[in-house]
């Protein structure tokens, strides 16, 4: 194939000569090959994702009613309002924290920091931080703030847990939002003598918001998406939590994790609808960082 | 008017403070390594090298209290991370096998073969992919996909592929390839979107020159796309591995928790994040703590394995030099 692309001259092979044409259905074959097959792969992922929405959907809307929604699993029609109210409480106290941390240092990156070595180490633990295993985390805060600072089980616990999830996340998007931001829209703020900081709070940060929001609602999804830290951390419990520490709490993933082998139908419902909600707040969350955002982002 | 420059006082302190709360990532690595040394070092001396080298994990809990070198534990424990070990490695690689060219399949799709009208929702749906909680697709696959394998897949494999080993029989469980199945849709998100973006950065000049010499899109996409995106997959690649080792709840519901190795594919097995959710009650019963220190050690050995993968990657993404990435790299894990 190569040698005759090579020597391509009309003279030596007709184009119209038997091998050329057989030579050429064959390229095309191999090309309609690729197709069906990169094809294929797509809806080998897509039959999958599908029946899982479908399913979980389906089965959610089955089992959802009022009481269901405003009970706890105690009670005599078992609900799940705990694991709302415990998700979340604990989703808002780790933003409490990850936020002004991951801003400031994205922040920091982006508008103070000239690369330097100090810079470049915040960056790499960052990175490296994104990469934990998130067992790996409700693990060690499980050792350092549950047994070590003897918090007990609560929702400080998990919100720092949560906090260390989010972060990275928070910090990465703060300082890319940031960098987009064009120079001369902070060239001219300076030039109209204008403070580093009043720059930065006043146009720098409005203009970032999209960016920014973007980052903090995709890592709210994925703090709301934990469990495994959460088991070690916040552990579980079937009513509202009383105090900052050793308090249990229960969360919607901790009703997926504890029920879903349940003997009795009504915890298996409850594990359904603990996961339709689940799904139905992280593609609600999704959609609006990804569709809605990035059109204001556009204005 | 003030004159402005770096010099200014609430310039300063903005500096010294926005700097002082973006150093909690040195804090937080810092956290996490001191805490694991700490409470894993009782364990490192009792265990020794043993645990490395170890399948049996045994706290001998019925036996009695003594004390050793100043550490406490019941005569006979023991603990190994062999199995979980080997498990966390089986279970990725598997996902890997599976997943990678699914990924590249659709990363080709998106970027060389679909028209834009096309690309644009399913890129959106495979990003999707990446928000739905690992819990989530643990129960598809406890509900759905295992009893599939179990019931209408493995005992055909087992009766027409089990000349290969690894796929004879019998079937009585549903954990290394339900496992790897998992782990493989969890992936596909990472390496999809990263493997796109890195084509997506062919140059131009280089398509259409292909295309003017006659080439099929085929063609194209073998001899000029994936040589020009190979690091940007690779990295992908690692960083979806990096995803898969450290993958917990999925694992814990599908893997079946062995407490031995797997022999075939449908064998149950174990992971060392799973195997930490799924002991987690088991720790509180031991009055020495040895098992608490054993899971310290057990989660240092997943840290330091999903750190070099982490880095690896990272520098290798890095270096393909996809500027407009970087943050999805981020993102996307």
């Amino acid at each position: 194939m190569t040698a005759r692309s090579d020597k391509s001259s009309v003279g030596v092979s007709p184009w119209n000569s038997p091998s050329v044409i057989s030579n050429h259905k064959r390229r095309q074959r191999i090309d309609i090959i690729l197709k069906v097959v990169v094809t294929a792969c797509v809806i080998a992922v897509v039959v999958p994702l599908g029946d899982l929405l479908f399913m979980f959907c389906y089965r959610g809307i089955e089992v959802i009613s009022i009481p269901r929604l405003l009970g706890n699993p105690i009670s005599s029609i078992p609900g799940l309002s705990n694991g709302i109210v415990g998700t979340a409480i604990l989703t808002t106290l780790a933003a409490c924290i990850s936020i002004p941390l991951g801003i400031f240092g994205g922040i920091y990156m982006a508008e103070f920091s000239k690369g330097g070595k100090f810079a470049e180490g915040i960056r790499f633990c960052s990175d490296v931080l994104a990469g934990v295993p998130s067992i790996v985390l409700g693990y060690v805060c499980f050792l350092a703030f549950v047994l070590f600072f003897g918090w007990g089980y609560g929702p400080a616990a998990g919100a720092v847990v949560l906090s260390i999830i989010m972060f990275p996340y928070i910090f990465r998007t703060t300082e890319i939002a940031i960098k987009k931001v064009p120079e001369g829209i902070k060239e001219g703020a300076i030039a109209l003598g204008s403070t580093k900081a009043t720059m930065i709070n006043r146009l720098v940060l409005r203009f970032a918001l999209p960016g920014i929001l973007t980052g903090i609602l995709l890592s709210v999804g994925i703090a709301l998406s934990e469990t495994a830290p959460l088991l070690y951390t916040a552990n579980f419990a079937n009513y509202n939590p009383t105090g900052f520490f050793h308090s249990q709490l229960g969360y919607l993933t901790g009703f997926i994790w504890l029920f879903y082998q349940s003997p009795l139908p009504q915890d298996v419902d409850l594990a359904y609808l603990a996961t339709f909600l689940l799904i139905l707040i992280v593609l609600c969350l999704n959609i609006v960082a990804r569709v809605g955002l990035r059109r204001f982002s556009k204005v | 008017m003030k004159p402005s420059s770096g010099s200014n006082t609430t310039d300063r302190v903005y500096k010294a403070v926005s700097a002082l709360l973006g150093s909690s990532a040195f804090l937080f690595i810092f956290l996490i390594i001191i805490v694991l040394v700490v409470y894993s070092y009782p364990s490192f001396v009792y265990n020794g090298f043993h645990f490395f080298t170890s399948q049996a994990w045994n706290p001998a809990l019925d036996s009695t209290v003594v004390t050793t070198n100043g550490i406490q534990h019941f005569v006979g424990a023991s603990y190994g991370m062999v199995v979980y070990f080997v498990g966390t490695l089986i279970t990725s690689f598997l996902a890997i096998l599976i997943g990678v060219p699914i990924s590249i399949g659709i990363a080709v799709f998106l970027s060389q073969v679909a028209p834009k009208r096309i690309s644009s929702p399913i890129s959106f749906l495979v990003e999707l992919l990446a928000g739905i909680p690992s819990i989530v697709y643990g129960l598809w696959g406890f509900i759905v996909l295992g009893p599939l394998l179990i019931h209408n897949i493995e005992p055909y494999m087992a009766r027409y592929l089990g000349f290969i080993p690894g796929f004879q029989g019998p079937v009585y469980s549903s954990g290394l390839l339900a496992s790897g199945l998992i782990l493989s849709l969890m992936i596909v998100p990472i390496v999809a979107s990263i493997s796109r973006d890195a084509m997506a950065q062919t140059p131009r000049d280089l398509k259409e020159g292909g295309r003017a010499l006659g080439m099929t899109n085929w063609e194209i996409t073998w001899k000029i796309v994936l040589p020009y995106a190979k690091t940007g997959i690779v990295g992908s690649v690692i960083l979806g591995l990096g995803r898969a080792l450290g993958e917990t709840m999925a694992v814990a519901m599908v893997s079946g928790g062995a407490s031995g190795l797997p022999h075939t594919l449908y064998y149950p097995v174990n992971s060392i994040a799973a195997f930490l959710a799924l002991n987690f009650d088991g720790a509180f019963t031991d009055p020495t703590n040895m098992f608490v220190y054993s899971l310290g050690e057990l989660a240092l050995v997943l840290l330091a394995v999903t750190m070099i993968v982490n880095v690896g990657a990272r520098l290798l993404v890095r270096r393909t030099n996809i500027s407009n990435t970087e943050g999805n790299v981020v993102i996307g894990v």
